[in-house]
This record gives structure tokens, C-alpha cells and sequence, in this order.
């Protein structure tokens, strides 16, 4: 489904992925962890086209995207959760998922993907007249989540989901991934809480100072001592 | 001691002319709420469309609200026209840059009018009647002016509300880079905030010109205290500039009247830099 090919990226002079080459295929979820600063994220942003490679080659469902602009990548059918939730907090949580729904194929399906992100996410109807700056931390993840899901993508990016949360959230948001998983979405997701994500997708990637060092199936590398080593950077 | 008729005539003139103001103060602040960027010739481009409604009127003899409706057309385009030509080439460069880029534009656009039309002032001679209400005396062009104006406002403020490209721009304003990711075409966005804004120039030239005649200079009277406004405000807050605009011209409105219009505008300035020292974030700021 995804295909990274030699990838090289970064911002001015710094050089934060050397020759990346990564795959997901269609229904899987995939992690990629690593210590701070390993360039996961730049990895994320080069995908969904926050960022132009410099070197190497995206396709995305046989089309290639690399160097395609964030507006165009989206539309291809990739959401990108981003580091931070950026959600719009002056919005109100309704128009935040409105945003989500921007595209014009995802605003004729506006009532039913709200009504899917609704049923995925409770709180979200609950709270669909607040602001979205007025949530929790937790429930602006949901939220960002959920505004991603409005686009109707087939591939979603998780950047750092659990970041900043309470450790009881970050069970649950945990969960509630599992659930989106189970909706048929594919998943790439990048985290420093390696436990929980080993448990959640079937593959990943250990990334460190930009370089991909190990691959391979969750469970087999869950006993490995590169989850230590990924532990160290924290 | 001042005749208390005379104190509500001004007070009421204050509020006539804090619709116009707040119109103009709300263009500004949409277009840097989303662009991040002042438009220091935004009232120039108004002294545009007002010598547009004036040839248009009175030379060619077209009806006011044709004339108004092509100085908002006109407006739009010209909104447009800054957008694309100078701003979009220097987006990335620093800010002082793009302060320079408009400042300029602004002594364009008064040198180009001085050498087309000259420095002589030229009003729309409309028969619009003086009202009288309990002994004071009210404009009908100001009236008009102030209703129409509100009316602009309300529009803008349901467009920005209700409309996909509305709610976009107010999520542009907060996170340029969220909205990319949501599929809207920054660029896009840009034109028509810059357009909308234009559009709301226009509107307002087409509002002054009944009331005021027009100059190469006119944005020299309008233009700081439009910024003024805005700042006071908080810029990009558009509820903190619409009340900041009221709060301004009731000022120089009852100033004018208490002493003199240059000791209304001396006190409303007096009164902008003490705001600026004790909240410098605008009326209404969140965060100091």
C-alpha cells in the first residue's frame, strides 16, 4: 500500500532520515519507535507531504507522491494525525471534524463519517458545541483522531499519540486505537511508548539517528533487546 | 458647559461612525489574522475604490448602488491583485520585509492617484437629508452608512461561521500547517481571504464617499487609526476590534466635541499607547 524507497530528508542543513526504506501493506498496523530525535516524525512528515524528500521515492497505492504537497497527499487517502494534535482550539469540536471533511469526496459523506467518528468516539458528540481548546488533553487527541478520520482516509498517521497524556488516558487511547484499527483502517503509527505499541501492531521499525536499524514482526520483537535499546532514549 | 444634546449628537455620531470603522478595522484584521501579514495600504486601496464610486457617479452618472456594488467588485479584484502580486512572492521572507513591501504599495498608491487625478478633493454630491431627533441633527448618509455596515459585518461574521471556506479561514488563522493536512490548499485560502478583505475595502469606500470626499491622502486620516484599532483590539481578534472600534470613535467623536476633532484624535492616540504599555496583547488578550 505505502512504499517508502531510499528516502532521505531533513531541514536546511540538518539531515534527520538517511535512506529510509519502509512498507506497509493494506489492513496492517505498523510502528516505527526509536529514541527522541530518531527523525520519526520527519519520517511521518515526509509521508504526508509536510516536508519534500530529498532524495528516493514515496508511492502510495501505485501512485507516486513524492514531493506532493500536504493538501494533495491527504486527498489520496492518508490522514495524518500530527505531533501535538494541532487541533484548531478557537473551533468548536464540530468544526473542528467539519475541517477534517475539507475534501470535496469526504463532504458528501460529511453526516455518515461524523456519525462513524461519533460512534468510535462518544465524548466527541458530547462535547461537539464546546471549543476544542477547552478539552482535555486526552479528548483532544480523540478529537484529532476523529478530525483525521473525517477525510475518509485508508491510511492513518499517528504521530505520537499518547505524548503529554496521564497514564490512565494513555491506556485508553491505546484502546481506542485498537478500535479504529478493527474499523479496517491501516496504521502507521510512531511512539516513544514502545510497551503499549508492541502490543497493538503486527510490525515495526526500530529508527535511530535516522537510520532504520531493525525490522520485524511485533511479538518476536517485543523480547528482543531493542525495546531496551529504544527505552534508553527516553 | 457643554450642551447635553450636543454630548448625544456626538455620542451618537461616535457610534455612526464606528460601523464604518469597525468594517474597515475587520478587513485588516482578517487578512493578518490568516496571512500574519498588516497591510499597511489597506485604507489606500479604499481611497481606490472611492475615487472608483466617484468617476462612476458623478462623471458617468451611474446610480450609487450600481457604483457601490463595482467598488466592492473592484475591491475584491484589487484584494486579489496584493495578494498575488506582492505578498505571495515574499511569504517566506522576513517579516520587516513584508511591512516595507505594503508600505510601499501604500506611496504607490498615493503618488499614482496624486498624478492621475491630482490633490483635489471630490465628493458625491448626493441630496441626502439632515435628520433632526429630539434637537439633535443626524446625517442620513451616516445612518445609511452605519446600516449597511452592520449588515456587511453580520455577513461576514455568518461566512466566516457558516461556510466550509469560512470555518477554514478561521482554521487557517489558528494552524496554517493543521489545514494543509486537511486538504485546503493554503494558497487558495490566501486569495480568497485577501479577496473577502478587498471586498470589504470596497464596501467601506463605497460607505465613506457619501460621507466624506476623496483624496490621495485619504488613507493618511483613516489608514493609523484603522491600525490602531485593530491592535487595540488584539490583532486578529475580530470581536476585540469590532468593540475597539466603537470604544475609538466615540472618543474622537465626543473629544471632537468636548474640544477639538485634533484633541479627539490626541486622545485617542493618547489613549492607544497607554493600552499598548498595560495590555499589549489587545483588549480582550487570553495570555499577557
Amino acid at each position: 500500500m505505502l512504499e517508502l524507497r531510499n528516502v532521505t530528508a531533513g531541514y536546511g542543513a540538518f539531515t534527520a532520515l538517511w535512506d529510509v526504506s519502509l512498507d506497509v501493506a493494506a489492513g496492517e498496523a505498523v510502528a516505527v519507535v526509536g529514541p527522541n530525535g530518531a527523525g520519526k516524525t520527519t519520517l511521518l512528515r515526509v509521508i504526508s507531504g509536510m516536508i519534500a524528500p530529498r532524495a528516493g521515492a514515496l508511492t502510495f497505492e501505485g501512485a507516486s507522491l513524492t514531493g506532493r504537497p500536504a493538501y494533495e497527499v491527504v486527498a489520496h487517502g492518508i490522514a495524518h494525525v500530527p505531533e501535538g494534535r494541532r487541533i484548531f482550539p478557537m473551533l468548536t469540536v464540530a468544526d473542528n471534524l467539519k475541517m477534517g471533511a475539507y475534501l470535496k469526496v469526504a463532504r458528501r459523506a460529511y453526516a455518515e463519517s461524523l456519525e462513524r467518528v461519533f460512534a468510535l468516539f462518544p465524548v466527541l458528540s458530547e462535547r461537539r458545541r464546546q471549543r476544542a481548546g477547552s478539552l482535555s488533553g486526552g479528548e483532544q487527541q480523540m478529537l484529532a483522531v476523529g478530525r483525521a478520520l473525517m477525510s475518509r482516509p485508508r491510511l492513518v498517521l499517528l504521530d505520537e499519540p499518547s505524548m503529554g497524556l496521564a497514564p490512565v488516558m494513555v491506556l485508553r487511547l491505546f484502546d481506542l486505537i485498537r478500535r479504529v484499527r478493527e474499523e479496517g483502517y491501516t496504521i502507521l503509527i510512531v511512539e516513544q511508548n514502545v510497551r503499549q505499541v508492541l502490543k497493538l501492531v503486527d510490525r515495526a521499525y526500530l529508527l535511530e539517528a535516522g537510520h532504520l536499524k531493525m525490522e520485524g514482526r511485533a511479538e518476536a520483537l517485543a523480547e528482543q533487546d531493542f525495546v531496551r535499546k529504544a527505552y534508553v532514549g527516553l | 458647559m457643554i450642551d447635553p444634546i450636543f454630548l448625544a449628537e456626538a455620542a451618537v455620531n461616535g457610534l455612526l461612525l464606528g460601523g464604518v470603522l469597525a468594517l474597515l478595522a475587520l478587513g485588516l484584521n482578517l487578512i493578518f489574522g490568516v496571512i500574519d501579514i498588516v497591510w499597511i495600504a489597506y485604507v489606500d486601496l479604499v481611497m481606490i475604490c472611492m475615487y472608483a464610486v466617484y468617476f462612476l457617479v458623478q462623471v458617468y452618472g451611474w446610480p450609487i448602488w450600481i457604483g457601490s456594488l463595482a467598488s466592492v467588485g473592484l475591491g475584491a479584484l484589487l484584494g486579489i491583485a496584493v495578494h498575488v502580486l506582492i505578498i505571495s512572492p515574499i511569504l517566506g521572507s522576513a517579516p520587516v520585509n513584508q511591512l516595507l513591501a505594503t508600505g510601499g504599495l501604500l506611496f504607490f498608491l498615493q503618488s499614482f492617484a496624486t498624478f492621475l487625478w491630482t490633490t483635489d478633493h471630490r465628493s458625491v454630491r448626493l441630496t441626502l437629508p439632515t435628520l433632526e431627533y429630539g434637537g439633535m441633527f443626524l446625517s442620513f448618509a451616516r445612518l445609511v452608512a452605519f446600516a449597511v455596515a452592520l449588515l456587511v459585518m453580520l455577513g461576514l461574521f455568518l461566512f466566516l461561521r457558516h461556510t466550509y471556506i469560512g470555518t477554514a479561514i478561521r482554521a487557517v488563522s489558528q494552524d496554517r500547517e493543521a489545514m494543509a493536512l486537511m486538504g485546503a490548499n493554503p494558497r487558495t485560502v490566501y486569495v480568497v481571504t485577501s479577496a473577502v478583505g478587498g471586498a470589504l475595502a470596497g464596501v467601506a469606500a463605497a460607505l465613506l464617499i457619501i460621507q466624506y470626499s476623496v483624496h490621495p491622502f485619504f488613507g493618511a486620516a483613516f489608514g493609523p487609526l484603522t491600525f490602531m484599532i485593530c491592535v487595540l483590539g488584539g490583532l486578529g481578534n475580530m470581536i476585540g476590534a469590532f468593540v475597539a472600534a466603537f470604544i475609538m470613535s466615540e472618543i474622537i467623536s465626543i473629544g471632537g466635541v468636548v474640544w477639538s476633532t485634533e484633541m479627539g484624535y490626541v486622545i485617542a492616540f493618547v489613549i492607544f499607547i497607554i493600552m499598548i504599555f498595560v495590555r499589549p496583547g489587545g483588549l480582550f488578550a487570553r495570555r499577557a
